[in-house]
C-alpha cells in the first residue's frame, strides 16, 4: 500500500515537471469527509447606523439595520455554523444614538448578533480612547490592531495585534490594521496611541501567523481604505495586497467602497488575494466562503468565484 | 569504525531516501484552501427585524425621538447652503449665531471680543425646512463633534482668509468681515467690524477646532499666535440658541461683494 503510494507520488512528481494538468486527477481524488467551509461574514464603517436608513434617503432608501442584518445573520449561520462575524472599524458615530449614548448600544447590539472580532477605525477614538476604553465592558467580542501601539495608552494589552480562531479543526488567523490618526484624528483624542508602518507590520504579522501559528486562513481586517485615486502609493489595501505575502482574505473600510463584488488582486508571490469592502451604515453584508479539502495543496491553486 | 567510515555515502543516501519517502507518502494529509466564493448581501426589509434586537433597541430609540423632537423654534424659511454663489441664508445663520455664542463667551472667559467668525461650506450638512425646529436640526446640520476655539491671528493672515475665499468662491460661512473683489475675483478691500485690516494688530476669529487644525486646508490657522479651546461642541451651541429664539432671523446681508 505504501509502496503503491510511493509510486504514484513518484509518478505524480514527474508528472508535474511534465506539466501540472495531470496532477488533477491525484489532488481531486474525492473524499466527501475531508471537505470543510468557514464562512466569514463582514461589515464596515456602521457607524452607529443601528436602524435603516429613512425612507427617502436619497441614495439608501430604507437600507440596513442592525436588526434585520441579526436575522439575516441568523439565517446563514443556520445554514453554516462555522461561521465567522467581522467589522473594519468605525462602529461609532453618524447617528444620535453614538452622541447620547457613546457608543454602548452599538456595542450591546453587535454582542447580542455574536460579532466574533473587528479592528478599531478612527471615528472610534471620536470620544477620546478614554471614551472607547469606557464602552468596551459593553463588547462581548475583540479588538485587534497590529500597527497601533498602545503601550503608554489604557488599551495596553487590551486591544491585541491578532486573534487565532479555531473554526472546525480549521485554524483562522486575523490580525488588524489601522489608518494613520496624525491629520485626521486630535491628538487629544488618540494620546499617545503610536502609529506604525501597516505594510511593515502586515509582513510581520502574515509570517507570524502563517509559520509560526500554522494558520490555515490569514486574515487582515483593515481600516486603511481601498485605493486613494489621487495617491495610489498611500497605503491602502491593494497596496497592502500588492506588497505581502500570505495572507488570503483583506477586509477593508474607511473609504465607504461600495464594491460590486470582492476585488481580486495579487500578492507579492503573484498569488490571489481577496480584497472586500461593503460600503457604510450597515447597508450591505459581505460574504465570503472558503472551502477546504483534505489532501496534498493542489497544484492548480483555488478557484475563486465572486459576484 | 572503519566500516562504518566506508558506508558512510550509502548510510546517507540511505537516510535521505528515509527521510523524503517519509515526507512524500507520509506527510499528513492537510486542509487546503482549494475555492472561495465571494459576495455582497444588500440589508433590505426581506429580512424581517429579529425581535429580541428591535425589542432593546426601542427604548433607547424612544428617549432620543422624544428628547431631539421637541419643538424648540420656527423657522421662517427654508435654509439651504445650495442657494447663493458668494453667501447663503444658512452660512449667514450659522456664521452670525457662531459669532454672537462666541464672542458672549470670550468676554467672560477672557476679557476680549470676537472679530470674525469663520466656518466651512462643506460643514454644513443638511438644509433647515421652513417649520419647527428641534434639536434633530442641529444634529442634521452639524452631525459632528467639532467644538469652538478661537484662533488670535495677525493682520496678515486676514488678508490670507480673504484670499482663500476669494481663491475657494465657495460661500464660506462668514460674520464680522467683509470682503470686496472685482469681477474677476481678485480683493480689493477687506474690513473687520467696518474697520480696514490693521496688519500690526491681533484679530480674534471664532471657528472649529477641525479647521483650526487646518482642515479644509484653511492653513492660515496654523499661523495663530494662540488658541482658545471654548470646550463647547458647536452643535451643542446651536441648540442652545434654537432654544433661546422664539422664530430664527434671515440675515441675508452681503459679506463678499463683488464691485463691476
Amino acid at each position: 500500500m505504501r509502496r503503491r503510494d510511493f509510486i504514484q507520488k513518484s509518478a505524480a512528481g514527474s508528472a508535474m515537471v511534465l506539466g501540472g494538468l495531470s496532477l488533477s486527477s491525484f489532488a481531486n481524488i474525492p473524499d466527501t469527509e475531508g471537505t470543510k467551509r468557514i464562512t466569514i461574514l463582514h461589515t464596515n464603517d456602521t457607524h452607529s447606523h443601528i436602524d435603516p436608513l429613512a425612507a427617502d434617503d436619497p441614495k439608501h432608501p430604507n437600507m440596513g439595520g442592525a436588526a434585520r442584518r441579526a436575522t439575516l445573520v441568523e439565517q446563514l449561520r443556520a445554514e453554516n455554523p462555522n461561521t465567522l462575524l467581522l467589522d473594519a472599524g468605525d462602529i461609532f458615530q453618524g447617528t444620535p444614538y453614538f452622541n447620547y449614548y457613546g457608543g454602548e448600544l452599538e456595542f450591546k447590539v453587535m454582542s447580542m448578533m455574536k460579532y466574533d472580532l473587528a479592528t478599531m477605525g478612527n471615528h472610534d477614538f471620536d470620544n477620546g480612547i478614554d471614551g472607547f476604553y469606557k464602552q468596551l465592558p459593553h463588547a462581548s467580542f475583540d479588538f485587534v490592531s497590529a500597527n497601533y501601539d498602545f503601550k503608554n495608552t489604557v488599551l495596553d494589552g487590551i486591544v491585541k495585534p491578532y486573534k487565532i480562531f479555531m473554526v472546525d479543526g480549521i485554524n483562522v488567523g486575523i490580525f488588524g490594521l489601522g489608518i494613520q490618526l496624525d491629520g485626521l484624528v486630535d491628538k487629544k483624542l488618540y494620546k499617545e496611541t503610536v502609529y506604525l508602518n501597516p505594510i511593515d507590520v502586515a509582513q510581520d504579522m502574515s509570517r507570524i501567523l502563517k509559520n509560526d501559528e500554522q494558520c490555515d486562513l490569514v486574515i487582515c481586517l483593515s481600516h486603511l481604505g481601498f485605493i486613494y485615486d489621487k495617491d495610489k502609493e498611500k497605503v491602502s489595501d491593494l497596496v497592502l495586497a500588492r506588497t505581502t505575502k500570505n495572507i488570503d482574505l483583506i477586509i477593508g473600510g474607511h473609504t465607504h467602497t461600495f464594491l460590486s463584488k470582492p476585488y481580486v488582486a495579487e500578492n507579492l508571490e503573484g498569488k490571489e488575494v481577496l480584497v472586500n469592502q461593503v460600503g457604510c451604515y450597515g447597508i450591505n453584508l459581505g460574504q465570503i466562503d472558503f472551502y477546504f479539502e483534505k489532501g496534498r495543496k493542489s497544484f492548480k491553486g483555488r478557484t475563486i468565484n465572486v459576484g | 569504525m572503519i566500516n562504518l567510515k566506508k558506508n558512510n555515502a550509502a548510510y546517507y543516501m540511505f537516510v535521505l531516501f528515509l527521510t523524503l519517502f517519509a515526507f512524500i507518502s507520509c506527510g499528513p494529509k492537510k486542509f487546503y484552501s482549494n475555492r472561495v466564493d465571494g459576495k455582497k448581501i444588500p440589508v433590505t426589509e426581506q429580512y424581517a427585524p429579529d425581535s429580541q434586537i428591535e425589542n432593546f433597541i426601542a427604548p433607547y430609540r424612544e428617549h432620543i425621538d422624544n428628547d431631539l423632537d421637541s419643538v424648540l423654534a420656527w423657522s421662517p424659511v427654508t435654509f439651504d447652503k445650495s442657494k447663493g454663489k458668494w453667501q447663503t441664508n444658512i452660512g449667514n445663520l450659522m456664521a452670525d449665531v457662531t459669532f454672537e455664542k462666541a464672542d458672549k463667551i470670550f468676554y467672560i472667559r477672557e476679557k476680549k471680543h470676537v472679530d470674525i467668525c469663520l466656518l466651512n461650506h462643506g460643514g454644513i450638512r443638511a438644509t433647515i425646512p421652513q417649520g419647527f425646529v428641534t434639536a434633530r436640526t442641529a444634529y442634521e446640520i452639524m452631525p459632528f463633534e467639532n467644538s469652538l476655539i478661537i484662533m488670535a491671528l495677525k493682520g496678515q493672515q486676514i488678508w490670507e482668509i480673504a484670499a482663500y475665499i476669494a481663491n475657494e468662491r465657495k460661500p464660506h460661512p462668514l460674520a464680522g468681515m467683509q470682503i470686496v473683489m472685482d469681477k474677476d475675483n481678485s480683493v480689493k478691500r477687506v474690513t473687520v467690524q467696518g474697520q480696514p485690516v490693521d496688519n500690526s494688530r491681533i484679530y480674534y476669529v471664532a471657528t472649529s477646532d477641525y479647521l483650526s487644525n487646518g482642515g479644509d486646508h484653511m492653513d492660515f490657522f496654523k499661523k495663530a499666535t494662540a488658541s482658545y479651546d471654548m470646550d463647547y461642541k458647536l452643535r451643542n451651541l446651536y441648540i442652545d440658541y434654537f432654544k433661546e429664539v422664539d422664530t430664527l432671523p434671515v440675515n441675508t446681508s452681503e459679506r463678499i461683494i463683488i464691485e463691476q
